[in-house]
């Protein structure tokens, strides 16, 4: 039996029944590791001997027979701007080149609740700032689909490892896209969740008016598993809140479908789209017509400022957050060659930064300007209420949005990395969910030139077990 | 335009005048990307800080006595460190 190609639930199955144990499952997922990840590089950092001591634990309870929970001894990846106590948490980042997580993010808390076994950190975008992995200071991720392309970004090195069954499953976390559109370019099922449905206590901030930690998995019934071990109230972050339990049998949508109202946005099909990518997307959401659902066309008039207004907030919110590295608490620091104070900053920054992070610092630090703040981040944040105001809108005539979750497929590596603006723009159908808070969907629908194309489901606030439950109709069927 | 030595004096990043000459470019284009936003009209709108609305949510500000071994695991994560103090640079 090839362990690694299991779900969830096919593993849970597995332990559950002796047919293989703990350790032999983490020790296959560990020598795949070993096998495949020269070339695809999804890992930064491999936790080996915690992955065996976890798996340890667990063969015990089995061995006494006790009640599994499902996510027990399941390996599983996680995004390197996610804190495991006692492992290396870089963030894709030289200035944390060697700092050790010294407490577990509230997510890890919930999966060592459960029992999951963690593999390693993934790779990423430094401090998630990128749509290819190609901004990590510590070399890019390859895609598994085609090595010579990007597996997309910032979560890249998550969906990689899921992709490449390097892992059962991967945490990654969404600012501006950072979840869907990996697992779209990999061909991986990756959620983003409602703000708030998470904590996001223990990930390192990169705007936290939009950061989401959401799971990347092979199945839609394995994404909402790993959501509900996840979700909920933290009290270590005050914009964490409690929503209902998804329920974990599946609902039978397919009555529901009969009646189901799909919203189609006219500006996510806009020029720029590769033609072949809509007639993909297309033809998905017309398979949900055939279930019965009824296909509106709809209209997001703010759609074309969302990606200004998001690389006005988002720079601006980070340019605060990563004021923390200063090269005296922790990480890397030029202390010891420079004299003064001020030098300490300056050098530690300017040299333990990226291109990219520095880029955005400085975007964010003018957009706060005085003199300027009143027309650039005031000025966003109001045309981010419009954006809200668009899918409320929508929201009272439909029950679900699907688009695509990029206008192209993965692109090659290095194609677009002179250009800020041009990558900019991979993102331009997954940034608006973020400003209005939304729970959204990547959900594999076909491939274009053997590449992976990804059906972005959107929907209203708090609903994601409705959208897990839709994406689940089509997922049968491809 | 604008002055990105004064930005990155304020972002305490300490670039090289060629960079510093290539970030100006970059911004600019960038920000003339941003001149879109004008067409929208605002008046009336509310800004958005938090996509929904939350009360501000308190505690009582009692400090939580951490274990000395943790303590001692944050002093060690500092560069420069002095017996249990983390050490900076004279600022007078």
């Amino acid at each position: 039996m090839n362990l690694t190609t299991l779900t969830i639930t096919q593993t849970h199955q597995g332990l559950k029944d002796k047919k293989f144990s703990a350790l032999e499952l983490a020790n296959a997922y560990l020598d795949k590791i070993k096998q495949s990840d020269k070339d695809i590089f999804a890992y930064l950092h491999v936790t080996e001997k915690l992955a065996i001591e976890q798996a340890k634990k667990i063969d015990d309870l089995i061995f006494k027979n006790e009640k599994l929970p499902l996510l027990a001894g399941i390996p599983c990846a996680i995004k390197d701007n996610i804190l495991i106590k006692g492992e290396q948490s870089t963030a894709g980042s030289k200035i944390l080149e060697n700092y050790i997580a010294p407490y577990d993010a509230g997510v890890i808390k919930k999966l060592n609740k459960q029992g999951s076994v963690f593999l390693g950190k993934t790779n990423l975008d430094e401090f998630a700032m990128g749509s290819s992995t190609e901004n990590s200071a510590f070399g890019p991720t390859k895609n598994p689909c085609d090595l010579e392309r990007v597996p997309g970004g910032s979560s890249g090195g998550s969906a990689a490892a899921v992709a490449a069954d390097e892992c059962a499953f991967a945490l990654g976390s969404d600012t501006g896209g950072s979840v869907r559109l990996p697992a779209s370019f990999c061909g991986v099922v990756g959620l983003k969740p409602s703000y708030g449905a998470v904590s996001r206590n223990g990930l390192i901030a990169f705007a936290s008016s939009l950061d989401q930690i959401g799971p990347i998995t092979k199945t839609v019934e394995d994404a909402k598993i790993v959501f509900n071990a996840i979700r909920g109230r933290d009290e270590m972050d005050s914009t964490s809140v409690e929503i209902n339990p998804a329920s974990a049998k599946t609902t039978a949508w397919q009555s529901k479908i009969q009646n189901l109202r799909i919203g189609v946005p006219k500006e996510y099909f806009v020029k720029g789209i590769n033609p072949e990518v809509e007639k993909t997307i297309r033809s998905a959401i017309k398979q949900y017509e055939k279930m019965g659902a009824k296909i509106k066309e709809i209209s997001l008039p703010h759609t074309k400022y969302a990606l200004a207004v998001y690389y006005i907030i988002s720079p601006s919110e980070a340019s605060a957050n990563l004021a923390r590295f200063d090269g005296i608490k922790y990480g890397y620091s030029e202390s010891k060659n420079q004299d003064n104070l001020l030098d300490v900053y300056l050098q530690t920054r300017g040299k333990g930064f990226g291109k990219e992070v520095r880029r955005r610092i400085m975007l964010g630090i003018y957009a706060l300007s005085a003199g300027y703040y009143d027309a650039y981040y005031l000025k966003a944040q109001k045309v981010r209420t419009r954006i809200i105001e668009d899918f409320n809108k929508a929201f009272q005539d439909i029950d679900v949005i699907m688009a695509p979750v990029s206008p192209t497929t993965a692109f090659k590596l290095g194609e677009k990395v002179d250009d800020p603006i041009t990558m900019y723009l991979s993102d331009i159908f997954t940034i608006s969910v973020n400003l209005a808070g939304l729970p959204a969907l990547s959900l594999p629908c076909g491939k274009v030139d053997n590449l992976p194309v990804g059906l972005q489901l959107i929907g209203n606030v708090f609903e994601e077990e409705k959208i897990l439950d839709i994406a689940r109709e089509l997922e049968y069927r491809v | 335009m604008f002055d990105v030595k004064h930005i990155a004096k304020l972002a305490r990043l300490g670039l090289s005048a060629q960079e510093l000459a290539k970030i100006q470019k970059e911004l600019s284009s960038i920000f003339d990307f941003f001149k879109e936003l004008e067409q929208v009209d605002v008046s009336d709108v509310k800004p958005t800080s938090h996509a929904y609305f939350l009360e501000n949510i308190v505690r009582e500000d009692v400090a939580k006595k951490q274990l000395p071994k943790t303590v001692a695991q944050l002093v060690k994560s500092a560069p420069e460190t002095k017996n249990r103090y983390v050490k900076v640079k004279p600022i007078l």
